[in-house]
């Protein structure tokens, strides 16, 4: 070997000596935890006040579900939807009312914001919270006809059962081209103000819905849809909500 | 163990190869490191196991077994790090109630090591988020969020690092658009960077000027868009970026039975994983390391 030599190897000898670690071999696995593990007592004790706490509260029967009410039982409207926009309706109104001496014309809410179904049987506190596990609350827009027909134009072209409460009625063709839509069982007047019950996600352009804004102004309500629901429960014995005609497509 | 295993045979040479008949062999000690990750991502506040009347997720998930499962595994390795990939917050009660008080509280007596953020741990505001923080016990990294107007500044940082066993793990994060998501009233003065850009810097910073041995992205952004081909993905992070060996990822509760294994965009391996949602399901991720003779420059045999 040749100093030239010997100094090349002691360089690369210099060089795998200060290398920094290398990854030799890599394996991955998924773990499943179901009930083969026994919880942590520690844990286990810690969360326990506090599962205590929220249960009395959850398990709370409010009312009775006579079947079980699901998003996906209609095409552009469903009992479920209904019951949830007609609630913040019954429940928003007399709210609205005192706060501005008018009344909400009807209510928008979205088909993605059913978080869960009600199932047959009692309905408890926990339902409410299944079904609106947001902290979304009701505000009021103020917005002119033409905007009101632009909404009716989504919900043509959405195809999605967005819930609408039943102030309302919009007719669809084949082709989802808006065929009528009527406010209180009057056509839309471009040049009138309507008073639009809504979340504040949708009021802010969730789900794409741009046509709130500009408005004439805005009402905050301070009522949480998820309390709507528990308040209106909490006043019927048995829901019986119903799928209607209050937003359906035409078959031609 | 009904799990499927294959070994990915590495395609390159070992550097070694060309002065194997040197007698480097007798050079050193070899000395394997093994370093465990486990993970989860979008929790949602899921801390009791689901009953067993659920249609879908029957006796999965619980808290309290996670935390029995993470003790085993560090007893048996305690070169362990814990990791969420956000969406701590939101979906039962519980947050509704305590306001993600009782999550941090718990994830800091699993000593979690670090969290990302979420779209939905925003849901009480970023004003609701930051009063938390006090009790989470573990840190915070997001590397394409800037923070910096809003009261998280200083409590979410790019990226951190953890040495354990005298092996460098730089650990960054990334998060979703906010914007048509989250209510802008709900994260305020939040800044949404561009995740590929910030995840190229993040890595050059952590493989080439920290000389981390290991770099873990714990991303929100979202396995794959299919529906949505321009928009931004685990995936396509781990197309376009280098240096980096584990994407951990969230949003979409994605349940991959193993993990992804992509190539970058200098054609080495990166391991994708995803672990759905509600705590049903731990990933674990074992990297073995090698010093001293036998290393090899590329492409570790990887066996999900």
């Amino acid at each position: 070997m040749t100093i030239k030599q010997t100094l090349k190897l002691c360089f690369l000898l210099l060089i795998f000596s200060c290398a920094s670690s290398k990854i030799s071999k890599i394996e991955g696995e998924r773990l499943t935890i179901d009930e083969n593990i026994n919880p942590k007592t520690e844990i286990e004790n810690f969360i326990k006040p506090y599962r205590e706490h929220v249960n009395k509260d959850m398990d709370n029967v409010i009312s009775y579900a006579p079947e079980t009410y699901t998003k996906s039982d209609g095409e552009l409207n469903t009992a479920i939807g209904n019951l949830m926009a007609d609630a913040v309706y019954d429940e928003g109104n007399p709210v609205f009312y005192k706060k501005t001496g008018k009344y909400i014309d009807f209510v928008l809410l979205n088909h993605g914001g059913i978080r869960s179904i009600i199932s047959k049987g009692n309905v408890t506190t926990r339902t409410a919270y299944e079904v609106m596990p947001f902290e979304n609350s009701v505000v009021v827009a103020a917005i002119k006809g033409d905007k009101v027909n632009e909404m009716m134009t989504y919900l043509a072209n959405a195809k999605r059962a967005h819930p609408v409460s039943r102030q309302l009625q919009l007719t669809i063709t084949a082709d989802n081209e808006v065929k009528s839509a009527t406010v209180h069982k009057e056509p839309i007047d471009v040049t009138k103000t309507y008073y639009v019950a809504t979340n504040d996600y949708l009021y802010n352009g969730g789900d794409g819905m741009t046509f709130f804004k500009p408005n004439d102004g805005l009402t905050v309500l301070d009522y949480k849809i998820r309390n709507v629901l528990i308040d209106n429960f909490k006043k019927t014995d048995t829901l019986h909500p119903v799928r209607d005609n209050r937003f359906i497509k035409l078959n031609f | 163990m009904k799990r499927r295993q294959f070994i990915q045979k590495s395609t390159a040479a070992t550097v070694l190869a060309g002065v194997g008949g040197l007698g480097l062999q007798s050079f050193g000690s070899s000395k394997t490191k093994k370093i465990t990750i486990l993970h989860t991502n979008d929790v949602h506040s899921h801390i009791d196991p689901f009953g067993p009347d659920d249609g879908r997720n029957a006796n999965k998930g619980g808290v309290a077994r996670r935390a029995t499962l993470v003790d085993a595994i560090r007893k048996e390795n305690p070169n362990t790090l814990l990791l969420d990939a956000g969406d701590i917050f939101q979906g039962t009660p519980y947050f509704n109630y305590y306001g993600g008080e009782l999550e941090f509280k718990l994830m800091s007596m699993l000593k979690y090591d670090v969290a990302t953020i979420g779209n939905h741990d925003f849901d009480n505001g970023i004003d609701g988020l930051y009063a938390q923080i006090p009790h989470a016990k573990f840190d915070f990294v997001s590397a394409n969020y800037d923070f910096s107007n809003t009261v998280m500044d200083t409590h979410v940082k790019p990226y951190k690092i953890i040495v354990k066993d005298g092996i460098k793990i730089g650990i960054f994060g990334l998060g979703i658009k906010l914007d048509g998501l989250v209510d802008k009233n709900m994260y305020k003065e939040t800044v949404y960077l561009d995740p590929i850009e910030k995840a190229q810097d993040m890595s050059r910073l952590l493989k080439e000027e920290q000389k981390c041995d290991l770099v873990i992205c714990l991303s929100h952004i979202g396995y794959d868009y299919k529906k949505d081909s321009d928009k931004v993905s685990d995936l396509k992070l781990a197309r376009a970026t280098k240096d980096i060996d584990l994407i951990i990822g969230g949003h979409t509760h994605t349940f991959l039975p193993k993990p992804t294994i992509e190539k970058n965009s200098v054609g080495k391996n990166v391991l994708v994983n995803q672990v759905g949602c509600y705590g049903l399901y731990l990933g674990k991720v074992d990297f073995y390391f090698n010093s001293g003779k036998n290393i090899k420059a590329d492409g570790a045999a990887i066996v999900v």
